[in-house]
């Protein structure tokens, strides 16, 4: 690891009307890390993801991402990151070849090198035999391990999970976490991860943050965090630190939509 | 010009993949063409308006245009929560090339559903009036298409969730195809219904295939193909300008 700063936060600030959502959070990231952005459900993580990856716009703050900046310089951020969604985004009608084209075309991999990285990606995941299935067919798991393998297309710097084994049994956790693993040895990525299943934090990352009401509450690796907080696991430490009350969170579009998407058949 | 293309093959080849949609969103229009059309034949025939299925096909054809173009359009909606727009939205790459590729695909997908109309038209008694003009009733198709498809995206970029949906379908979809003259001829119509017709851009796009299928027009041609051309033009500008707007 060097000491070569990939991403760096200050002062964040995102407001919905009048609600503070993330507030006033600063942070770096080094390059080759593996960092864990922990906190209860409505902290702030997700937005903050979102406004890491120009999805939305800081109320105020300043964002860089491997030497640019997330909020003039778009276009070289994006080619920057690579990101796997809360939600599949992948196209259930297309095939895994198809999706992993695609990305490819949006991502400027130029043509002859497109077959050559997507079969040695596929393979990876172990999705090789399955190329030419819908979708559609494929489980969760498998969805999972596609877009992950699509989130590596592009060679990105940095790769973002915001919780990647969600809904996932542990053989399933445990295979995606050693792909995570072996792809940030292998190319150096750094990898910036959600998750609500702490002792994945504590066996994959080198860093942790806990975030918590739109604060940063605590950040190191994930033994300095137990010592601080005198607590036996990370998990100890994480309810030491953010209390054991549970939160409550306003549905928002997205929930909503999640709900209704449930009761749909036979679309995405 | 890589990037339109391949947006654009992704929405054709999940059109030809969906076949049950096909063949679902053919129900509307077929039902309208058969109810409608020989329903109320016989009352236009004695009215001495003449074949009442050769009235409405060019209506209906609009119609369906209509709705599969806003539905696609309006699915920006559910795209940027789950959907493989997301992915999109995160590309290196401007989003009014996405907005384009899209809008492309999902009207070539829309004028297909009109195409397929107008065989199925066909089939039950339609009959075109002059072939010359069929490339001009295409063209027409593409336009009505790339319009209601833009509106839609337009709409879809501003709303957050799918409340707002039935709002739409209700308060613009509905009265933008009832006021269309798409049923009804216009020339006999009460005076404030021709002017609210007049303001209704499916009007031009309904007129302009009358024109070209049976050589019936309120305008003239070049007035509808004028009138669509602009607004299309406009609201291309205004959904891919709302579109690069989106966070999610």
């Amino acid at each position: 690891m060097n000491d070569h700063i990939i991403i760096q936060v200050d002062n964040l600030t995102k407001k919905f009307n009048g609600l503070v959502a993330v507030d006033d959070i600063s942070f770096s990231v080094e390059e080759g890390e593996i960092f864990a952005f922990l906190g209860p459900n409505g902290a702030g993580k997700t937005t903050t993801i979102k406004m890491l990856t120009t999805l939305l716009l800081p109320t105020s703050g300043k964002l860089m991402l491997n030497d640019y900046d997330v909020l003039s310089d778009k276009s070289n951020v994006r080619s920057s990151f690579g990101i796997v969604f809360q939600d599949p985004s992948l196209d259930d009608q297309l095939t895994a070849y198809e999706n992993m084209q695609y990305h490819a075309v949006l991502y400027h991999v130029p043509s002859n090198l497109q077959k050559q990285r997507i079969k040695e990606l596929l393979m990876f995941v172990e999705l090789w035999d399955r190329r030419n299935s819908l979708v559609k067919t494929f489980s969760g798991g498998m969805k999972r391990r596609l877009e992950i393998a699509r989130g590596f297309l592009h060679h990105p710097r940095v790769l973002f999970l915001d919780e990647p084994t969600l809904g996932l049994d542990p053989q399933t956790r445990k295979h995606i976490w050693d792909y995570v693993k072996d792809l940030n040895q292998k190319e150096n990525t750094t990898v910036f991860f959600t998750t609500h299943y702490i002792e994945e934090a504590e066996q994959v990352a080198n860093k942790v943050a806990i975030i918590d009401y739109g604060k940063i509450i605590a950040l190191g690796n994930p033994l300095e965090l137990q010592e601080k907080t005198k607590a036996t696991s990370l998990e100890e430490a994480f309810l030491k630190l953010t209390g054991k009350e549970i939160r409550e969170e306003n549905a928002a579009p997205a929930d909503i939509m999640r709900t209704m998407m449930r009761g749909r058949i036979g679309r995405h | 010009m890589r990037i339109i293309y391949i947006i654009w093959l992704r929405q054709i080849k999940r059109y030809f993949r969906a076949r049950a949609r096909i063949i679902g969103s053919l129900g509307q229009p077929l039902l309208f063409l058969l109810a409608i059309g020989f329903g109320f034949g016989p009352i236009f025939q004695k009215a001495g308006q003449g074949n009442y299925i050769q009235f409405i096909t060019p209506g209906i054809i609009a119609m369906s245009i209509l709705f599969t173009s806003i539905f696609s359009g309006t699915e920006v909606i559910w795209e940027k929560q789950f959907g493989f727009l997301k992915e999109t939205l995160v590309a290196p790459v401007s989003r009014s090339l996405i907005m384009i590729g899209r809008t492309l695909g999902s009207a070539t997908v829309a004028s297909l559903q009109g195409i397929i109309v107008l065989a199925i038209s066909s089939a039950i008694g339609f009959r075109i009036q002059n072939y010359a003009l069929l490339p001009v009733s295409l063209v027409f198709m593409f336009l009505i298409s790339l319009f209601f498809t833009s509106l839609g995206t337009a709409i879809g970029s501003m709303l957050e969730d799918m409340q707002g949906f039935q709002l739409i379908m209700n308060f613009l979809v509905m009265p933008l195809f009832f006021l269309s003259g798409s049923l009804f001829p216009l020339d006999n119509a009460p005076k404030a219904l021709k002017i609210i017709a007049a303001l209704d851009p499916l009007t031009y796009g309904v007129d302009g295939l009358r024109g070209t299928l049976i050589n019936m027009t309120q305008y003239g041609l070049s007035i509808d193909l004028l009138v669509l051309s602009v607004l299309t033009i406009i609201f291309v500008a205004i959904g891919s300008y709302l579109f690069s707007k989106i966070q999610i």
